[in-house]
């Protein structure tokens, strides 16, 4: 009697996050997956349709550019950003007078807004005022259309993802914080080199912490939205920055096809799906849990 | 742990008691007016001036008071509301999206309520009206429009295309005219262009300058005599320019409403846009000596002068208001000629309706007031493509004219593809939302 009595004072407790969850969360999954097996423009009931949005993704060709563009942004953004955070966090984990101003100074750029953010990174792009053509012309660069130009285009737009690496960063500072120091003191014994040791020693202890960033990386990546949306309106120049959360957007809010959109969704879903799946698959091989038996 | 469940139910139901005080609240602050929600996109100067509209009628009612509210991403957010079934009472659309809306079955008709209000088709300029009817039956009614014309800054063409009468009427003079204006340092680095065609409002357009447009016999059919015509001159001045170069000066181009825009910072010597346009010239270069032009039309084509792009905003009543009569009352109020043309100056736009008063055209903060009302009656003046799918047909030719810019597609491949690309979508469409 008193332990229904408890759970129902459980659950009263967790009621609001229960609801939450079902209302905001399932409800709109579920009901997304049955749209995209329909045809719906949002006042007209969804008629159904059966497999002929996933069979006209396929065919579509535009929905294919943004899929590549999508995955090619993810290919170059992940593995630079994860290069950058480590570097920063092995940077950071040293014991030097006002380090900590330091960890503050690095991360703070991950909480700037994405639109503010966007609307600073076309000033620094600027093809003719922007302050990184400016700097490259001290070398005698030339000018570069970082905006104009397909190609780069998307380069610039990988270069901007790595702007918030911070979060990565400070997970990775945490990491390299729970290495046993007597690790290093075995290593410097063994006359290890400092590369011996970040290559031997730090990077196995916190590959578990890499593969959880690479993996939220990718999720990440995949969802890409705001940054583009902000900078390169219709994926300009060319489409060659129209990510697939793009064209989902259109076509659910401006095409008015939200089942298309729907399916869009699902399928960008698996595509993280199998994506984390391989990035976990790799890890049983290359991480390295000290805790493990 | 025996007093935690009284605990949660105190909790809850102080929760419920301050939801129902508040809720006690605003129905004591209500007046027994009845209240008509008004959904609008504007903020700012443009919010101010309809604000003025709106406390001019709430002044002038016993029965009905509206609530105006600034609602951000509003085709979305009422488009959503319908669907819930508790839509605002009134929206403010733009012209463009009319047709997609009423497609969706989103719209109160407002044929009848017009037609008891003496509110007739009359009364205003073609193009407008057209914005804001679907299938024959009246969706929408005007309240600020545009109508497009070329913006010439005065200090930056030659002395013998400075004024309005000698500014160039055919595209062959304009072409020369532009040969003439474009300044380039000696290293070949442009300084100034005398015109980008893809930078300016309306240009999009393009197509209707050289004849028929995207339609043709109500088809879709962009990639026609015209249209090939016409995107083929665009071309010309990134050819001319050169590629590297064309996208090198445009990336220096800033924000449309800024000193940075590439009119007013003196990088562009004409520009395509509204009449609301010379507002930010006075806010952002007032010392520009300026005038305003028509867009010229083809040679030996005279038939074809007068191009302008419309566009419009609108008001209309989402269906499943639950004051649509009300609303309609103050949709009626903003039609008044002295309304709407109050709304118009303050936004500084031309009127929708078919007869200006004196006093607006030489009243108005645009100079050139006279020439927009004048195009805007214009027999080529171009409304939106009347078709639900009108932000596709955008999106395809705009990747079209990209691709035949950077050289990836030749003028009538890249048009063939968009073309083909529309075919199905406008099919798509009419099967799976006009139930065709």
């Amino acid at each position: 009697m008193r332990s229904n009595r408890q759970n129902v004072i459980g659950l009263l407790f967790a009621s609001p996050w229960i609801l939450g969850m079902a209302i905001f969360l399932f409800y709109p999954v579920i009901s997304s997956l049955y749209f995209s097996f329909t045809s719906y423009s949002i006042l007209k009931p969804p008629v159904w349709i059966g497999l002929s949005n996933y069979q006209e993704l396929m065919q579509d060709e535009i929905f294919l550019k943004a899929l590549s563009n999508t995955l090619i942004i993810c290919a170059a953004s992940v593995p630079l950003t994860t290069a950058l955070a480590i570097c920063l966090a092995l940077l950071l984990n040293t014991k030097r007078k006002g380090i900590s101003l330091y960890r503050t100074l690095f991360y703070i750029p991950s909480l700037v807004p994405t639109v503010a953010l966007a609307v600073l990174w076309l000033w620094i792009f600027n093809g003719q005022y922007g302050l990184l053509n400016e700097g490259l012309s001290k070398f005698g660069i030339k000018a570069v259309p970082w905006l104009t130009d397909p190609s780069w285009a998307k380069a610039t737009l990988i270069m901007i993802s790595m702007w918030g690496c911070g979060n990565a960063m400070v997970i990775y500072l945490a990491g390299l914080q729970d290495v046993p120091q007597s690790l290093y003191e075995a290593g410097e014994l063994d006359g290890a080199s400092a590369w011996q040791k970040t290559k031997s020693i730090t990077l196995p202890m916190i590959s578990p912490v890499i593969q959880f960033n690479v993996i939220m990386g990718i999720i990440g990546s995949l969802q890409t939205f705001a940054l583009p949306f902000v900078m390169f309106p219709g994926g300009q120049p060319a489409r060659s920055t129209y990510v697939v959360a793009m064209y989902l957007y259109d076509n659910a809010f401006l095409y008015q096809r939200m089942g298309y959109a729907s399916a869009m969704g699902w399928v960008l879903f698996l595509a993280t799906m199998v994506l984390s799946w391989i990035s976990l698959r790799l890890g049983d091989r290359h991480v390295h849990y000290g805790g493990g038996a | 742990m025996n007093n935690a469940l009284p605990a949660v139910l105190c909790v809850l139901l102080g929760i419920a008691c301050a939801c129902g005080l508040e809720s006690s609240q605003v129905s004591v602050s209500k007046t027994d007016r009845i209240e008509v929600q008004y959904w609008e996109k504007w903020t700012g100067e443009e919010m101010e001036a309809m604000k003025r509209i709106v406390d001019k009628f709430n002044a002038s009612q016993s029965e009905i008071h509206v609530k105006y509210l600034s609602v951000s991403g509003i085709a979305d957010k009422t488009l959503l509301a319908t669907s819930g079934g508790t839509p605002p009472d009134i929206a403010g659309l733009w012209g463009d999206q009319v047709v997609q809306f009423v497609d969706l079955n989103a719209l109160t008709d407002l044929s009848d309520l017009a037609k008891d209000a003496g509110v007739v088709e009359e009364n205003y300029i073609p193009a407008y009206w057209s914005i804001c009817s679907a299938y024959g039956r009246l969706y929408a009614l005007p309240t600020s429009p545009g109508s497009g014309a070329l913006y010439v800054n005065r200090q930056l063409v030659p002395p013998q295309y400075a004024s309005p009468e000698t500014f160039p009427k055919t595209i062959s003079e304009f072409n020369k005219f532009a040969e003439q204006t474009d300044r380039r340092d000696p290293s070949g680095k442009l300084l100034v262009a005398s015109f980008m065609p893809r930078d300016g409002w309306g240009l999009w357009n393009m197509p209707y300058v050289f004849g028929d447009g995207f339609l043709q016999d109500g088809q879709i059919n962009v990639n026609g005599k015209d249209d090939l015509e016409a995107w083929t001159w665009v071309k010309s001045f990134t050819d001319r320019y050169g590629v590297t170069e064309t996208k090198s000066f445009r990336s220096g181009f800033g924000n449309y409403s800024s000193p940075q825009n590439p009119f007013l910072s003196g990088k562009l010597a004409t520009y395509a846009d509204g009449p609301w346009f010379s507002n930010y010239i006075r806010m952002f270069k007032p010392s520009m000596d300026w005038f305003a032009v028509p867009f010229p039309y083809p040679d030996n084509h005279p038939e074809l002068a007068g191009f302008s792009t419309m566009n419009l905003n609108t008001l209309v009543i989402p269906k499943g208001a639950k004051h649509a009569r009300e609303a309609f009352r103050f949709l009626a109020f903003v039609q008044e000629q002295k309304n709407m043309e109050q709304l118009c100056m303050d936004q500084q736009c031309n009127s929708p309706l078919s007869n200006s008063s004196q006093k607006f055209l030489t009243s108005h903060p645009n100079k050139a007031i006279a020439l927009f009302d004048k195009l805007a009656k214009s027999s080529r003046a171009v409304p939106p493509v009347p078709l639900g799918i009108r932000a596709q047909i955008g999106s395809e030719v705009g990747n079209a004219v990209d691709q035949m810019e950077l050289g990836e597609l030749t003028p009538q491949a890249a048009l063939d593809q968009a073309q083909s690309r529309l075919v199905a979508m406008w099919a798509k469409y009419q099967q799976q939302v006009l139930g065709k």
